[in-house]
């Protein structure tokens, strides 16, 4: 049994007539609790802080959440799924789980290879050039010098930073926000993940760069990665993804073909 | 291959079955120390590239560029030479001006890795939280930067010793050796104060005292034989022993003849060199490791 697993894994590759299903995501019963800072509210003057110090109590402004209780899920080598919900229904934080960036509380996920997750909040060096950051971006996710030095041109036109002068060479700073969250995504899209997280990347960006990244999942998909897609916009879901999970409240609500799912969570937030 | 289509061996599994039939790993798992080291080792051309582009762009502002790599150094010795050479006079030492430097410069390395490696962590919440690669990357790359600019320093170190009449000899050549030692201590204490710093952000505006404090007792700015002078016996052998009075003692003895040394027991001072080297070397990297899963969280 153990030799025909092994055997069908090699040939799954290159042969996408063999029907087993390949998971690369386990999720299990997976609750994740994480401490947020209230910010500014009582008891913050240095005498207070320096009291708690002394006495080792933990800071009021202090609130746990309870973002995710008890998902289970498992996605297969090959899927696309979308990820839908209400805001605040928990929808970032698996993601953050599965990357492996948040501790889950309860329960387990277990995932092949290292996800990636591609946010719009990753930020690289501000202080230095396009080129410099799409270096830096493909050697910290492991790539060869040389297959960087290849693909960096490569990621440049994808990004279509260029399209407007020579901004590659300008320091990212004077980037627009979209212009960066572009070059971030392409960054992140240059190399083959066995499984990739978007949280909302794809709604940034004009109408021709959404078309060139969806291409860009789709590809990324062929290429036997497992691609997870947070959005609020429910026509990229629909584009890129097969299969949809709706979480409402940190709660599986519902997990199916993405028509579906979308047709039932419409109805929900249209009767809300 | 005909079966796999008619039957789902995995029918019937529970997650966690299925998921240990499939070999896959629990998200975010801390690898073990021989694994870490492995993929360290992976990831050194992203560590030598971080720790470049971190350079140019701490003077990608400044008009003068990369030229402030020698003249910072340059400055900060006129500056002390200015009040401990002239003003308060110190004149126990011959060839003050090339052992204040030296002492300065050596001290300078450990100074600013310490202080930037306190925020390696902190400073860097975007990138960890984007991207996965060993987190020691970020406390080596500024541990790198920083010996950069040391070697920048050295080059004015050399001149400054060369034109105030110090003799070229052989002995120039254990610099060599004390600068890399030094570099491996200095590799240990930034990735343990980048774990700390990580966990307590109080840090950052402690260190400077911390620092301050270390300098004094490291013989950096006056004649080290005051140490003996003033401190009961006991006092001098602790002081002898810190690691870094130990490598700026190792620095001016290679490059200076004549410079005042409170332990002139040479193969103590390179016991001290060395045995700090690994302890902090080794000590700091198993301390990085064992938070690996910490960083970046919350």
């Amino acid at each position: 049994m153990v030799e025909h697993i092994e055997a069908s894994n090699d040939v799954t590759v290159t042969l996408p007539r063999i029907t087993e299903r390949i998971p690369t995501v386990v999720v299990d019963d997976a609750h994740v609790i994480y401490r947020v800072h209230k910010g500014a509210s009582g008891g913050t003057s240095p005498v207070a802080a320096l009291r708690r110090i002394a006495s080792r109590a933990s800071a009021p402004n202090i609130r746990e959440v309870h973002a995710v209780k008890g998902v289970s899920f498992t996605a297969y080598r090959g899927e696309a799924v979308g990820l839908i919900g209400s805001n605040g229904s928990g929808k970032s934080t698996l993601l953050r789980a599965i990357a492996g960036l948040l501790p889950v509380n309860r329960g387990a996920v277990y995932t092949q290879g290292q996800p990636s997750l591609l946010g719009v909040n990753a930020a690289l060096l501000n202080d230095l050039s396009g080129e410099r950051n799409v270096t830096l971006g493909c050697l910290a996710m492991g790539m060869h010098p040389d297959d960087v030095q290849r693909l960096t041109p490569e990621i440049i036109e994808f990004s279509g930073i260029n399209q407007r002068g020579d901004f590659a060479s300008l320091p990212m700073r004077t980037y627009s926000s979209g212009m960066s969250a572009r070059l971030r995504f392409s960054i992140a899209a240059a190399k083959k993940h066995d499984v990739l997280l978007i949280d909302e990347a794809l709604a940034t960006g004009d109408k021709g760069f959404r078309k060139r990244s969806e291409q860009r999942v789709r590809e990324l998909r062929e290429s036997a990665g497992t691609v997870f897609l947070v959005s609020h916009q429910l026509s990229s879901v629909r584009d890129t993804c097969e299969r949809t999970i709706w979480l409402e409240s940190g709660e599986l609500r519902m997990d199916g073909p993405t028509d579906e799912v979308l047709r039932a969570y419409e109805d929900f937030s249209n009767g809300k | 291959m005909a079966n796999t289509a008619l039957a789902d061996p995995d029918a019937g599994l529970s997650q966690a079955q299925l998921a240990a039939r499939h070999g896959l790993r629990v998200a975010g798992e801390r690898p073990s120390l021989a694994e870490y080291t492995r993929r360290l080792w992976a990831y050194r051309h992203f560590i030598a590239a971080y720790s470049n582009a971190k350079l140019v762009a701490s003077f990608s502002n400044a008009r003068l560029g990369q030229l402030w790599q020698v003249l910072t150094p340059l400055t900060n010795a006129a500056v002390y030479y200015l009040i401990f050479g002239l003003v308060l006079k110190q004149n126990s030492i011959p060839n003050f001006i090339a052992y204040l430097t030296a002492g300065l410069f050596i001290f300078n390395f450990t100074q600013t890795a310490v202080q930037n490696g306190t925020q390696s962590i902190t400073g860097n919440l975007g990138l960890i939280r984007a991207l996965h690669f060993p987190r020691a990357c970020l406390p080596l790359a500024v541990m790198l930067t920083q010996f950069q600019q040391l070697l920048a320093s050295l080059v004015v170190l050399v001149g400054i010793v060369l034109v105030t009449g110090e003799p070229l000899t052989v002995e120039w050549l254990l610099l060599v050796p004390v600068v890399l030692l030094q570099a491996l201590f200095n590799a240990g204490l930034t990735m343990a104060v980048a774990r700390l710093g990580a966990k307590v952000a109080d840090l950052k505006q402690v260190m400077p005292f911390l620092l301050r404090t270390w300098m004094y007792g490291s013989g950096v700015l006056y004649n080290v034989a005051l140490f003996e002078e003033n401190l009961p016996g006991w006092a001098t052998r602790l002081v002898e022993a810190n690691p870094m009075l130990v490598y700026i003692e190792l620095a001016r003895h290679a490059l200076l003849e004549g410079a005042p040394l409170l332990n002139s027991s040479m193969p103590q001072l390179w016991a001290y060199a060395v045995g700090w080297a690994v302890v902090m070397g080794v000590g700091g990297f198993i301390y990085f490791w064992r938070g690996e899963q910490e960083y970046g969280r919350g």
